[in-house]
């Protein structure tokens, strides 16, 4: 017997309400969870006793909470790095060199040192390394964005190179030059170049202990608000959005691609840097050779997940960074995994809820 | 009885082929001689190509019929028509660049099965080569071949497969006039060898060398059916093809151009392909003048728009209001009031995934009171759409909607009410009504001459006569990147212009 209902996909012909790539996407990660949660129940697991864990692992408290903003932090600006090049159709792909070039650049600060490190006023160090941090990355993304624009080499396969490239040439000069007593890192940086923390304030405000949420932090949501503003209410928001869409019809209305190509490369890969800066200056407070378990892969995916819009960018990154520290405690850790790859499954097939109308008709009853 | 002389390799009887809401092909008929060069001409969607497509086994006619060599066929895909010996030559090469002369030749052929005894089939090819003189070496790989020896793989295909019945859409519009030449030599050898051949073109110095009989669409309708050559006159054959119509002219208001705007002065350009399109080309257009292109597709009227607009690089010295802009970009062109109606609505006058306003405001967006220093004032931008939307009376439900969603007429309208507001000394449009339905094309022609009285001089580029005389002042004819004559538009002989168009002057004008 067939059912008498039937369900049809339907091309919508107006746009979707604004609100709607928020829903399905919320919908899809409430979905990966349950589906996750069965393929737990098959393989003998309680899936209810690890969800608890994941949020309390991740959310529980202020202090966990803490742990999971300091993984989304880095995820925040590079997964911005990624997007600022996508609305532009170029496939940076390289954010992780160039995280590693802006984590070198601003080591560079300490390790000459530029400034005489004890005299030198703590925001003015900060300060510093957040400018070299984000040059070391523009470099990096100025490389392929001018071998694109003057020779029109593909991006993809330079920005991904590149990448080997950073890690070796970090490597170099944390084994040979600056090595740490023959360790692969260098030695710890001067407190003066620590980002500030809020267990620093741990003696005013109790609740703060041991708290490792950084300034960082900050970097990433101001650099959201600007790259938003950048992206919807510029002149060079809108010539990165048209050349996106259509770079003919950009050039036929006088814009000069080149030039945008080159600085959207430099913006991206130095959106990337501070990520890198932020990493060393907050968190490992020296250079050594992992400080990026993937970061800029995970942002290539972060960005994605939330369709190029910088603010849907934190919330993303939030989640990925709950789920970097989930997977550090819920063994085996490959659970976490499979809830980020399920995640991205999910959201991306969720696009076509954005495309296609669903409705559920019933059939004429036949005789 | 149906058996029909076995004299005739192909004939078409009675095509008709019916696309939603066109008639492509209304009731045509075709007859192929054995070993005859038929040429078949038309202008730009006479609906020559779909008469060929049915015989190449593309698309179905709606009703009608087709014998080749007196057998009643019935092609269900270009398969079939391939089995009876008929191949198609497409003016769009279809080879694999990476790959050897001879491996593009074998593709797709059940032989050989599972070894590549290439050497084998590459002397194979050579004697196919040496039986018609097509010269190109099996072993050299697709990509370091010229256009003109492309072609001759693309043939060779179609004769490595048994065609005897060859149809060769254009085949002259990518070559440089040395290959032309040896083209022709090519079909005269064919044709001594039993092969017949149909071939499309819209050049009548060819078609008079060449080709022995002629058929002619018009508008999906055979103005003439296997006409022998001997004897057509260039005048005869512009009538055909273009043919006398009864002019209605819209109201135009009667004034005298102004000053110089735009004087180009022996431009010279390449097309995409790297060949000669524009070929020493002169031209001036008036303040308050519209100057009709008139022409046959691909005489250089894209390369001329393009050049004006700083879109494509030339020689020679393009003035506007006496500054050479030649060789710029198109900003510089911009910056001089230059508007631009281009001739790819969507691939190029539009961003698809932006919306109205992201649209209207491609040429303005940094200009008070849209654009301030740094940014768009999106309030501004929304209420310049909206108006615009209004006055020039754009269907669609919001300016939030994307690009791509409005029809050709409302997109067009979209660009023209971007391009007008910039209020352009000059404006280049490029067949403005191409594929509009009525309405929309009266619009766009009244908004045309609404802008040379407002003192614009305008360049328009059209492949529709009627259109060119309309609302033209003075029509130019283009033919192979050269102007062959200027007219007024008051007084001038469609004859004549169709003349032009193929490339003949009037020995007397």
């Amino acid at each position: 017997m067939n059912l008498p209902y039937t369900v049809i996909f339907e091309k919508r012909t107006e746009d979707y309400p604004k609100w709607l790539p928020a829903v399905t996407s919320l919908a899809s990660v409430i979905v990966a969870f349950i589906i996750s949660g069965i393929v737990l129940k098959m393989i003998g697991g309680d899936p209810i006793l690890v969800l608890k864990f994941f949020f309390s692992a991740t959310f529980g408290s202020w202090a966990v909470f803490s742990d999971t903003m300091v993984k989304a932090t880095p995820l925040i600006m590079v997964g911005l790095a990624c997007a600022v090049a996508f609305k532009m159709k170029l496939w940076n792909i390289g954010a992780e060199g160039q995280f590693y070039m802006g984590a070198f650049f601003s080591s560079l600060v300490v390790l000459i040192p530029m400034v005489n490190l004890e005299t030198t006023p703590k925001f003015i160090v900060i300060a510093l390394m957040v400018i070299m941090g984000m040059i070391g990355g523009a470099i990096w993304g100025f490389i392929p964005g001018y071998l694109k624009a003057k020779y029109q080499v593909n991006e993809i396969i330079i920005t991904l190179m590149l990448n080997y490239v950073a890690l070796y040439w970090n490597n170099f000069w944390i084994f040979d030059k600056w090595s740490d007593a023959g360790f692969q890192m260098t030695p710890q940086f001067e407190k003066v170049a620590w980002l500030p923390r809020l267990s620093d304030l741990a003696k005013e405000y109790k609740a703060f202990s041991g708290i490792t949420l950084h300034l960082g932090v900050v970097f990433g949501i101001i650099a959201a608000i600007i790259i938003w503003w950048i992206l919807e209410r510029s002149h060079w928001g809108y010539e990165i959005k048209l050349i996106g869409d259509n770079p003919q019809a950009a050039r036929y209305a006088g814009l000069n691609i080149t030039k945008n190509l080159v600085l959207v490369m430099m913006l991206s890969g130095a959106l990337a840097g501070l990520a890198g800066m932020s990493e060393i200056s907050g968190v490992v407070h020296r250079l050594q050779e992992k400080i990026s378990p993937g970061y800029g892969f995970t942002g290539i995916i972060v960005a994605w997940l939330a369709k190029l819009n910088p603010f849907a960018v934190i919330i993303v990154s939030i989640l990925f960074g709950a789920l970097i520290i989930a997977g550090r405690q819920i063994q085996p850790s490959g659970i976490a995994n499979l809830l980020q790859g399920i995640i991205l499954f999910m959201v991306i097939s969720s696009d076509v809820l954005l495309r296609y109308k669903i409705r559920i008709i019933r059939l004429e009853q036949e005789a | 009885m149906t058996s029909s002389p076995p004299s005739h390799a192909v004939e078409m009887k009675d095509i008709v082929i019916r696309f939603p809401g066109v008639l492509a092909n209304d009731r045509v008929n075709l007859t192929l001689k054995h070993g005859e060069i038929h040429a078949l001409l038309g202008e730009n969607g006479a609906g020559k190509s779909t008469l060929m497509s049915a015989l190449a086994g593309l698309y179905k006619p709606s009703s009608g019929t087709m014998r080749v060599h007196g057998e009643l066929v019935d092609f269900n895909s270009p398969k079939d028509a391939i089995a009876k010996g008929i191949g198609m030559v497409y003016q769009h090469f279809m080879l694999v660049p990476t790959q050897t002369v001879t491996e593009n030749i074998l593709l797709g052929l059940n032989e050989p099965k599972f070894f590549m005894d290439l050497p084998k089939y590459d002397q194979k090819i050579r004697d196919l080569q040496d039986q018609f003189g097509l010269r190109v070496d099996p072993t050299m790989k697709v990509w370091q071949l010229s256009v003109g020896e492309q072609q001759r793989v693309e043939i060779l295909k179609t004769l490595y497969r048994g065609a005897d019945v060859l149809i060769m859409d254009e085949p002259t519009a990518v070559l440089a006039p040395q290959e032309i030449d040896e083209l022709m030599n090519t079909m005269r050898s064919m044709t001594k060898q039993g092969k017949s051949i149909i071939f499309i073109s819209h050049k009548l110095n060819e078609v008079t060398a060449v080709a022995d009989r002629l058929t002619v669409l018009r508008k999906g309708v055979a103005t003439a059916e296997g006409m022998d050559i001997e004897g057509l006159t260039g005048e005869k054959l512009a009538e055909l093809m273009v043919g006398r119509k009864v002019i209605f002219r819209v109201e135009k208001k009667e004034q005298e151009p102004g000053d110089v705007v735009l004087d180009l002065r022996e431009i010279s350009a390449q097309n995409n392909k790297g060949v000669r399109a524009l070929n020493k080309l002169s031209l001036k257009v008036h303040q308050g003048e519209i100057l009709g292109i008139a022409g046959v597709a691909g005489n250089g009227q894209s390369e001329l728009a393009e050049v004006i607009t700083g879109m494509r690089g030339c020689e020679g010295s393009i003035l506007i209001n006496g500054e050479d802009v030649a060789n710029t970009e198109p900003s510089a062109a911009i910056a001089r009031g230059v508007a631009h109606i281009p001739e790819d609505r969507t691939g190029v006058g539009s961003a698809p995934n932006m919306t109205i306003t992201e649209n209207t405001i491609m040429k303005n967006y940094r200009d008070q009171p849209i654009g301030n220093k740094w940014s768009i004032n999106f309030t501004e931008a929304r209420d310049h759409a909206r108006g615009l939307k209004d006055a020039y009376d754009i269907l669609a439900p919001n300016v939030r909607t994307m690009a791509r969603k409005l029809s050709g007429g409302n997109l067009q309208k979209v660009i023209l009410a971007r391009e007008i507001t910039t209020n352009p000394k000059l404006m280049v449009a490029m067949q403005p009504t191409r594929g509009l339905d009525v309405g929309a094309i009266e619009s766009i022609q009244r908004l045309l001459l609404e802008q040379r009285e407002a003192g614009t001089a305008i360049l328009l580029i059209s492949e529709e006569l009627e259109e060119l005389l309309t609302l033209s002042d003075r029509i130019a004819v283009l033919h192979e990147g050269k102007v062959m004559g200027i007219m007024d538009a008051e007084n001038a002989d469609v004859k004549e212009i169709g003349l032009m168009m193929t490339g003949t002057k009037r020995s007397d004008a």
